[in-house]
């Protein structure tokens, strides 16, 4: 019980020592923490742009709207009835028909021909129905669309779900990319909290050789630098979160605008709890193995032997 | 306690600082180990805290040889052993009472404990009133006598000391003798290496004399 509290205050003592000394050099410590800040918010920055796009081609790839573009032929009528019907379908969720006069109102008014348009005697536009479809997946809208297309009335279907399926590769070699970016930003985070601990113990190498002189074991004299690393990490860690916070902040109104015009309800996901822990974890166990690594490679240079 | 026998050292720069020497410090004894400087002395206490290895013969201390003691098991061996340094060596950006703490603190003795024993060093040379102070702000003497504090805080079975009242004056210099004395008859081993003979006549104790790279034994 009493080794348990000893080792236990041990380790608290190293954790404090730690703290004290990265407080005691401020800007110093602040550029290494920001350093880290940076390696490790790319990656996490990356990774939540890529959750969202990913959510984002989810949802977009059943709840495409696509076009059935009537026939000349047929009159407003006619169209009427066509689109209930279509609306009827299992697998529709709404059929809005945009008739000719409509169509050439919204032309005029998006498409900035205005003038051209008014010296044509007829209206050239046919009746159109917009067919949002019931969800399923992408095979499910190809069907819906090629019956849609084989009715008598339809003179043209325009899907155009192409580009859902290229935002979603798009996604997923990103994802890939940010993957082989999270690794070498990683390796940047162990190299640095390395070279700052390396510099560390540069600086106490008359107090280490005392510490060795005196009796204290290996272990003993690594133990506060280790905690130095694991603080830098974690620090690190902490303003990435920040960061990717305050970044996610600063897109999502925007974000929630263009969702709007694309009459979506869509959101901008952040990091989970679940990320960020991993976050802040990996950023302390980053920065205590750069810190084993330094210890490792220079402790043993310094002895008074 | 300490035992040469037939030890010579070679620095790599080609000097021979000690060639067959030979003597043993029984337990409980306490010696003065003389001679002019350069003469070998810090190389013979070298030695016996494993700063140094010999190149050739035996080095026992508490009956270990000291040559199969391998490198990680060298802090162990020092925790019994109380080093005065010439120069104190100690930690100025640490309290004089933490600096006295240290070994005591990498022996991890609790809390109250250690508090006890430190002050109870720090009673003994005189300096109980400067536990908060940085080694900074004291004397050079004052120094020495915190390294002196040190090295019996967490009282070692033995003592050794480089030059201990190098920067004391004379009455200075003796109490710290007397206390040496004290320490001893508690049944503490002490080697004590010092060039200031007209203090140590004042004393009358073993002395090994460094001549050469040998020790001539002059009993009390």
């Amino acid at each position: 019980m009493d080794s348990i509290a000893r080792y236990f205050s041990a380790h608290s003592q190293n954790l404090v020592g730690a703290l004290g000394r990265i407080s005691r050099q401020p800007l110093g410590s602040s550029m290494t923490i920001a350093v880290i800040a940076i390696a490790l918010a790319l990656p996490s920055g990356l990774h939540v742009m890529v959750n969202n796009v990913r959510i984002l081609s989810g949802s977009l790839e059943s709840a495409v709207d696509f076009t059935v573009y009537l026939d000349m032929s047929v009159d407003e009528e006619s169209a009427q009835v066509l689109a209930r019907d279509v609306e009827a379908r299992p697998d529709v969720n709404r059929a809005v028909l945009i008739d000719r006069a409509q169509a050439l109102v919204d032309f005029r008014a998006y498409s900035g021909f205005g003038e051209a348009l008014d010296t044509l005697e007829e209206n050239p536009l046919p009746h159109a129905l917009v067919v949002r479809p019931a969800g399923g997946t992408q095979g499910d809208v190809e069907a819906l669309a090629r019956d849609l297309d084989e009715m008598q009335q339809t003179a043209l279907v325009q899907l155009d779900t192409a580009w859902v399926e290229r935002l979603r590769s798009l996604a997923e070699l990103a994802n890939r990319a940010v993957g082989i970016a999270t690794v070498l930003l990683s390796l940047a985070v162990v190299v640095v909290i390395g070279n700052t601990i390396r510099l560390e113990i540069n600086n106490r190498r008359e107090e280490i050789e005392v510490i060795k002189l005196v009796g204290g074991s290996d272990g003993y004299v690594r133990r506060p630098f280790l905690y130095l690393g694991l603080c830098y990490g974690l620090g690190g860690g902490i303003v990435a979160a920040i960061t990717t916070a305050v970044g996610l902040g600063l897109i999502s109104t925007p974000a929630r605008s263009l969702a709007q015009l694309y009459d979506s309800g869509y959101r901008l996901v952040g990091l989970s709890a679940g990320q960020t822990v991993l976050l802040l974890g990996g950023g302390a166990i980053l920065g205590w193995a750069g810190a084993v690594i330094a210890t490792a490679r220079h402790l043993r240079d310094v002895d008074p032997t | 306690m300490i035992h040469f026998e037939n030890v010579s050292k070679r620095y790599p720069a080609g000097r021979e600082a000690l060639s067959g020497v030979n003597f043993r410090l029984e337990k409980g004894e306490m010696a003065f180990l003389t001679g002019p400087s350069g003469a070998g002395k810090s190389t013979v206490l070298k030695l016996v805290a494993l700063i140094e290895r010999a190149t050739r013969g035996t080095v026992l201390v508490g009956n270990q040889n000291t040559a199969r003691i391998p490198r990680r098991r060298i802090p162990l061996f020092r925790r019994r052993i109380g080093i005065i340094f010439q120069d104190h060596k100690l930690l100025n950006d640490r309290t004089v009472f933490d600096n006295v703490a240290l070994p005591l603190m990498i022996a991890s003795h609790r809390r109250r404990e250690l508090e006890r024993r430190v002050r109870a060093a720090l009673d003994q040379v005189g300096l109980l009133e400067y536990e908060k102070h940085s080694p900074l702000s004291l004397s050079t003497g004052e120094q020495q006598r915190v390294g002196i504090a040190r090295a019996v805080a967490s009282r070692p079975e033995l003592v050794i000391a480089d030059e201990p009242t190098g920067n004391l004056d004379p009455d200075l210099s003796l109490d710290i003798m007397r206390l040496f004395e004290r320490f001893n008859k508690v049944g503490v081993t002490l080697l004590i290496a010092t060039h200031d003979l007209e203090l140590i006549d004042k004393l009358q104790h073993r002395r090994l004399r460094l001549d050469h790279g040998k020790v001539v034994d002059e009993p009390e």
